[in-house]
């Protein structure tokens, strides 16, 4: 046992104090937030200034169309010709030039000039003004009232509620997307330190030293040292990473989510009050969220998700499903000479990560069919499927009895990567087949 | 019991592939034993057995007179022939790990490394990364990591390869003394001459059977030809004449008025009658008998066994 804990111990320590792994470590994080920073940043929408000349011949904007804090407009009677010579010498950014119809009827055209290309939001803006404006201006032509089609047209929400069977009711619907993200976080996970075996058991063979090393302790014994040495490089980095990221996240989240958190608790004491005082509130003092209603949903529903339990559950399957495929990497880095050799025996492990991708994002379609729920228990794909779906609910025995065939099934994959891994790794030169390997089974 | 291992009918199957049939070879202590046959003859996989790294389907090991099992893992030390180290990892570590692995405690191996790496000039070596040496400055690291837990029995598998004259030397030195201070040697290698030169007893191994062992100087001796060179001055025909019949005249060569001829003894003449009857014809300057080199023994006998299985011989040397 102490030969076992010394390569343990040497494994740790070649991973830890490698210089690319502990870049990876610190960086990796980095990169994830600074990648959502950028996409945050880049949607959001652009504001610069417009300083913008309006030349509207149908002569019905002009009492209608408003600007907006970026937006600033002026009306004139100017021709285009003239406009448009004048442009380059005077303050104005863009021109914009509604046009008449030939019947004298506004019609839905406009052509904006410009210096600098104004994006794509000025473009937005202006559309859905004068998309209303037109709107607006038809139904009163009609006489009918735009307030009445308003409130004709409204959205009908469909709330998902499960109700489990405790009788305890659980919103679900936001939390889709995040138990996707569980099942390819694990999924990454598995392949990231799986490969991790892999590579240590294939330079211990192509190196040679392995000879010297079963000189003094069984091959198996190599084998689960290098297995549990990177299981705790893995949490170590695990750790790491989860730390480094929730300090950033809050960080940024405080720059970027401020406004949007501060909006979410006013809105929240706004809908207590209106609990308890209902009509005598005063609504009209109250701010109107509207438009926020659908992101306070999510938020909620993430904060009813039990973080810890997710959490212990996803290092318990971590440690599961890495020691299942570990073992089989382990059996085929001993199995070949080089990496590219590998690829005929590699293809059959990806299948089943990638089946269990792919079970995860139909739990986001339909989260309680067949094909999932026994994906959930089949230990090729049960780390991952059931990691994503653990965050909508499942009852307690089906999680550990997945747990405990998953456990179970590891003990007969070490045993037979044991078998694999002993014949393989003394092996050289010779390509390895897979009846090649069906007989070493039986060495 | 003076006997440190004992290999009593070991065979082994690869599926359908035989790599030892019935091998039985006596290793005694103290001494130095070359394991030798062509490539693929089955060394490998007996020192794998003897090393515990596989298990043979039929027969013992015999170890100290106990059944060979875990515990002498650490009374034995392996060189491959295939040998490597982990290129990224310090020297000092990566010996003291290997060490540690043997069951040596920190501090004892530690000490012993100090006292070898004092011994092979490799003082400033212990921070170095292996990839930063030379090959042959990786087998001095490799060679003292055979040897750090002063092993009983030490079993190196073409040590020399890959050495240059000067280390080579350093190493036979080096096993000679460990011989001296009780260990003993398993040897395997293509190298007769040095076979000659440290081999206290052999076991020849062709397709996965033994065909030959003993101790070297009888296997020489049985496989006397019978063969003398005698280097001398005077008439070479008045020589040759009163030779006879007792000898047939293999080779002449003449150097100067110094001529030298092998001559191969027949109908049982001794070599005392043989120079009785040339003496009065010439004045001899050197007689010496042809003793068969190993290389030439070990040719033979692989040869004779391939020619009876029918098949080619694949060994070249």
């Amino acid at each position: 046992m102490s030969k076992v804990r010394l390569i343990i111990g040497r494994e740790i320590k070649s991973k830890l104090t490698n210089k690319t792994f502990i870049i990876m470590t610190f960086l990796t994080p980095l990169i994830f937030m600074g990648a959502m920073c950028l996409i945050f940043w880049t949607s959001m929408p652009e504001k610069i200034e417009q300083n913008v000349l309006v030349l509207d011949e149908t002569g019905i904007f002009s009492q209608t169309l408003h600007g907006n804090d970026f937006v600033a407009l002026n009306f004139s009677d100017k021709k285009i010709e003239e406009a448009q010579a004048e442009f380059q010498n005077s303050d104005y950014t863009t021109i914009l030039h509604i046009l008449k119809g030939s019947d004298g009827n506004i019609i839905p055209k406009a052509r904006v000039f410009f210096k600098k290309n104004p994006g794509l939001a000025f473009r937005t803006y202006l559309r859905n003004e004068l998309e209303r404006i037109y709107y607006e201006q038809k139904l009163k032509a009609n006489n009918i009232d735009p307030a009445i089609i308003a409130s004709a047209r409204q959205p009908v929400e469909i709330e998902l509620t499960k109700v489990d069977e405790n009788g305890n009711v659980k919103n679900s619907d936001s939390i889709q997307l995040f138990s996707f993200a569980m099942g390819l976080i694990m999924m990454l996970f598995i392949l990231l330190y799986g490969m991790m075996v892999f590579r240590s058991v294939m330079e211990e063979k192509t190196s040679r030293i392995v000879e010297v090393i079963v000189s003094s302790v069984r091959p198996f014994q190599l084998m689960i040292g290098k297995i549990i040495g990177v299981a705790v490089v893995g949490i170590i980095q695990f750790t790491v990473t989860a730390i480094i990221t929730t300090v950033l996240s809050m960080v940024l989240s405080g720059i970027f989510m401020k406004d949007m958190l501060d909006m979410k608790t006013k809105f929240d004491s706004q809908n207590q009050l209106v609990m308890k005082m209902g009509t005598n509130a005063n609504l009209d003092a109250m701010d109107d969220f509207k438009d926020n209603q659908k992101m306070f949903e999510a938020l909620d529903q993430l904060s009813h998700i039990n973080f810890a339990e997710v959490a212990i559950y996803f290092i318990l399957f971590f440690i599961g499903g890495y020691l299942f495929y570990s073992s089989l990497l382990a059996a085929i880095g001993s199995a070949v000479d080089s990496e590219s050799d590998s690829q005929q025996f590699m293809f059959p492990v990806m299948i089943p990560l990638m089946i269990g991708y792919f079970l995860a994002i139909k739990i986001m379609i339909s989260p309680e069919s067949n094909a999932v729920i026994i994906g959930s228990f089949v230990p090729f794909t049960s780390p991952i499927v059931m990691m994503a779906r653990l965050p909508q609910g499942v009852p307690t025995w089906q999680v550990l009895t997945s747990l405990a065939i998953l456990y179970v099934s590891f003990i007969g994959t070490v045993w037979l990567a044991g078998k694999i891994y002993r014949t393989g790794i003394l092996m050289y030169g010779k390509k390895t087949s897979w009846r090649e390997i069906f007989k070493w089974l039986r060495y | 019991m003076s006997d440190i291992l004992n290999i009593k009918d070991v065979s082994k199957n690869y599926s359908s592939n035989k790599a030892l049939s019935n091998i039985s070879i006596d290793i005694p202590r103290q001494s130095i034993f070359g394991l030798l046959g062509p490539n693929g003859a089955g060394k490998t996989s007996l020192i794998r057995i003897i090393n515990q790294i596989t298990g043979p389907d039929t027969g013992s090991i015999i170890f100290n007179g106990e059944k060979l099992s875990q515990k002498h893992i650490e009374k034995i030390g392996y060189l491959p022939e295939e040998r490597g180290l982990y290129k990224k990892m310090a020297v000092g570590e990566q010996t003291l790990y290997l060490a540690r692995l043997k069951g040596l405690s920190k501090e004892e191996a530690k000490k012993r490394l100090l006292y070898w790496f004092e011994k092979f000039e490799m003082q400033g070596w212990w921070k170095k990364k292996i990839e930063e040496l030379s090959k042959g400055m990786q087998q001095k690291v490799q060679f003292i990591v055979t040897v750090l837990h002063e092993p009983e029995l030490l079993i190196l598998d073409e040590p020399f390869s890959g050495f240059d004259p000067i280390n080579a030397q350093l190493i036979k030195n080096e096993i000679l003394e460990l011989r001296k201070k009780g260990s003993t040697v398993i040897f395997s290698t293509h190298n007769m001459g040095s076979v000659e030169e440290l081999c206290d007893n052999i076991a020849l191994i062709n397709k996965a059977e033994k065909i030959l062992d003993g101790k070297v100087k009888d296997i020489r001796k049985t496989f006397r030809t019978n063969t003398y060179r005698i280097s001398f001055k005077g008439n070479i025909i008045g020589f040759t004449n009163s030779l006879w019949t007792g000898a047939e005249i293999l080779e002449k060569h003449t150097d100067e008025d110094v001529h030298t001829i092998t001559v191969k003894l027949l109908n049982n003449v001794t070599s005392s009658q043989m120079l009785q009857a040339v003496l009065p014809n010439c004045e001899i300057i050197s007689f010496a008998e042809i003793i068969p080199s190993m290389n030439d023994i070990f040719i033979q006998k692989v040869g004779e066994e391939n020619i009876l299985a029918g098949t080619k011989s694949n060994y070249t040397e």
